[in-house]
């Protein structure tokens, strides 16, 4: 067997341009590869591809690997399944780098089924021991509570990547690279399933992951009215967005898509003020990245405060209304 | 059509238990005596998910655990909110397995137990978070997976689901036999009833080895990872949170207003 070398990246599309998290992963594919003397390729799935190839190059790719089919328009693991896998057979690459994303969550487990390969999910960080030349992976457990540093000896391996963790490279338009078209014939007797429905929930105005401030409430505020008015009221005065702990998307007091954590959305703005959330580990792994955590809660002990710098002990209906009117007034002079 | 439901379920120590009892120990988490392990979250959501189903349109429902040292009360809770049977993969030698030992013994199970329409796990286990087992049992079986599932149905001998999407959800239909890895939102795992409590104490769960399911303790657990750890730590963390007080909680939100001010932040 051909010695399996190179690091490869599964992008991802966003809107027609390269995902965020794409950019990331061509970032820390690039450091790897250039320690280990290799190529990093990245491998772009979809129905039309267009610029984004070129867009990967300039993100730090030497060579785009493209797939392009009609069935390929949605992402559906069986017909996706088919392209990763003809394409890591034919390129034998050493890793094989994914986002932790929804597509990373779905179809890396069982490439490396596949594959007979290791996977290590959700990595915090990636370095190359110096001694083993192996790749060291670095991935929080229990909840976020411990870190667990994991290497594998069989190759290709496998390594998804939490969003937000990495640095993308400085995009240079003057780097040069290949593309090199896959031809990919998609069986669709081997496509299980069949998407007889998208629905979008999203709620209105800014996106959580875009936004620069973010008022996240917990189980605490006992229902959905709070989300509505309390919260609102202060996020908006902050030109933020209003998030969630899981309770209160479990409860359907929010969609699904305001909830963050480590099984919600990862995001990291310059403010998050967590209103009546204890501070479960599984909830602040979504929010660390932040510059600045607030933490308003009325039980002085919640694990929240250690995570936050600035904090207030109290409940959330007095304190919230309180902390709104006075920035108004701040703000306003 | 009733339905033979196989549910995955993990028994790990209480992943609400305060973050401060978590200690690792040479390389291994600890945690006091007297914090009770428990049945996985998704793995409750994936039991609720089955017995949504046999409400609906019938069927059986298997729940199966791997591990070792089963706190029987614990385990037994599938049983007590009402699967029919509980298989308790049980053995020192399935200890310290890592994603892939742990489906193929899983998958073996399933196969010895033959029947099977829906197999259900959880999106991810409730300590080492992986996410990966369900999918692996799929691939193992050679069978459908549809991930991130908050509802299910089946209608014509096909499995409907509702799957969570980024920005919204997927309707997905997907043939039988397939696996459902089951992500929260589907609705708090049922209580038992006392009638369930007195019946699953009765039952005495089948119990298999390794030489069960036809594999070696050499396959097994630790001896059948394929990813080494080499290290398992606590990162520190500084607690310097600033607390802002005032005669009120209203005078108190006010001042953490002037504070931020202060501080530039906003
Ligand atoms: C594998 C796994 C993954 C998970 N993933 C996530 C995730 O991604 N995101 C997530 O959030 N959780 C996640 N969880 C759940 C997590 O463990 C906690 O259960 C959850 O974060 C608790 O949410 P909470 O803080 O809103 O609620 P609670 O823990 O119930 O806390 C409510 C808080 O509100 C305070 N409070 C109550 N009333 C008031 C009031 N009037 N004013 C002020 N304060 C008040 C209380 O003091 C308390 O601290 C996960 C769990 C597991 C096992
Ligand atoms: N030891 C186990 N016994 C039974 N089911 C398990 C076990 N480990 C994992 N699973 C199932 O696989 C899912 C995903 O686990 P993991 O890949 O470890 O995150 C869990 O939610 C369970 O449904």
């Amino acid at each position: 067997m051909a010695e399996n070398k190179g690091i490869l990246v599964i992008g991802e599309l966003a809107g027609g341009k390269l995902a965020s998290i794409t950019t990331e992963l061509l970032g820390c594919g690039r450091k790897l590869a250039d320690e280990l003397k290799e190529d990093l390729s990245c491998l772009l799935i979809g129905d039309s591809v267009g610029e984004a190839s070129k867009e990967a190059i300039a993100f730090g790719a030497d060579k785009v690997y493209v797939a392009e089919h009609a069935a390929l328009k949605d992402y559906q693991a069986d017909s996706y399944m088919q392209a990763a896998e003809k394409v890591i057979n034919d390129v034998s690459p050493r890793t094989v780098l994914m986002g932790q994303t929804s597509m990373g969550r779905d179809l890396a487990p069982r490439l490396a089924f596949r594959l007979g390969t290791t996977l290590t999910t959700d990595c915090l960080d990636l370095a190359i021991d110096p001694q083993t030349k192996l790749l060291t992976q670095t991935r929080p457990v229990y909840g976020g509570t411990a870190q667990a540093v994991f290497t594998s000896e069989i190759t290709p391996q496998m390594v998804t990547v939490r969003t937000k963790a990495m640095s993308p490279l400085e995009r240079d338009d003057s780097r040069k690279g290949e593309t090199i078209p896959v031809k990919i014939d998609i069986d669709a007797s081997k496509v299980r399933t069949k998407i007889l429905e998208t629905v979008k929930e999203e709620a209105v105005g800014i996106k959580l992951e875009d936004a620069p401030v973010i008022v996240c409430g917990g189980r605490g505020l006992g229902g959905p009215e709070p989300f509505q008015t309390t919260l609102k009221e202060l996020a908006d005065l902050l030109h933020g967005a209003v998030g969630a702990s899981r309770p209160p998307a479990d409860n359907g007091w929010v969609p699904e898509a305001l909830h963050i954590g480590l099984t919600g959305k990862i995001v990291a703005p310059d403010i998050y003020i967590a209103v009546a959330v204890s501070g479960a580990s599984q909830h602040t792994a979504g929010c660390t990245g932040s510059k600045h955590i607030i933490a308003i809660n009325k039980d002085p002990e919640a694990n929240i405060f250690r995570e936050a710098e600035f904090g207030v002990v109290g409940k959330y209906e007095e304190v919230v209304p309180a902390l709104t009117n006075k920035l108004k007034e701040l703000l306003a002079a | 059509m009733p339905v033979n439901m196989i549910v995955c379920c993990k028994q790990v120590p209480d992943p609400e238990a305060p973050p401060a009892v978590f200690k690792v120990v040479s390389n291994k988490m600890t945690l006091p005596p007297d914090v009770k392990p428990v049945i996985g979250q998704y793995e409750e959501f994936a039991l609720e998910a089955a017995l949504k189903i046999k409400d609906t349109t019938g069927g059986k429902i298997t729940a199966l655990s791997l591990g070792n040292n089963f706190v029987r009360d614990v385990i037994k809770k599938s049983l007590a909110v009402g699967s029919d049977e509980l298989i308790l993969l049980e053995d020192e030698a399935f200890d310290d397995g890592d994603s892939w030992s742990i489906a193929s013994a899983l998958a073996a199970a399933i196969k010895k137990i033959g029947e099977y329409d829906l197999i259900f796990c959880g999106r991810q286990s409730s300590d080492w978070d992986a996410g990966q087992v369900g999918l692996g049992i799929a691939e193992i079986l050679g069978i459908p997976a549809v991930t991130l599932a908050r509802k299910v149905e089946i209608t014509d001998g096909k499995a409907k689901v509702e799957r969570v999407i980024p920005d919204g959800y997927q309707v997905i239909e997907v043939t039988l036999p397939a696996v459902i890895v089951v992500t929260s939102g589907l609705g708090a795992l049922r209580y038992a009833t006392l009638k369930g409590i007195m019946a699953a104490a009765k039952k005495q769960p089948v119990v298999w080895k390794p030489a069960d399911i036809g594999l070696e303790p050499a396959q097994v657990g630790a001896a059948g990872r394929r990813v080494k750890l080499e290290k398992l730590f606590q990162p520190v963390k500084e607690g310097k949170c600033e607390m802002i007080e005032g005669e009120t909680p209203v005078e108190a939100g006010a001042n953490l207003a002037v504070k931020l001010r202060e501080a530039k932040l906003l």
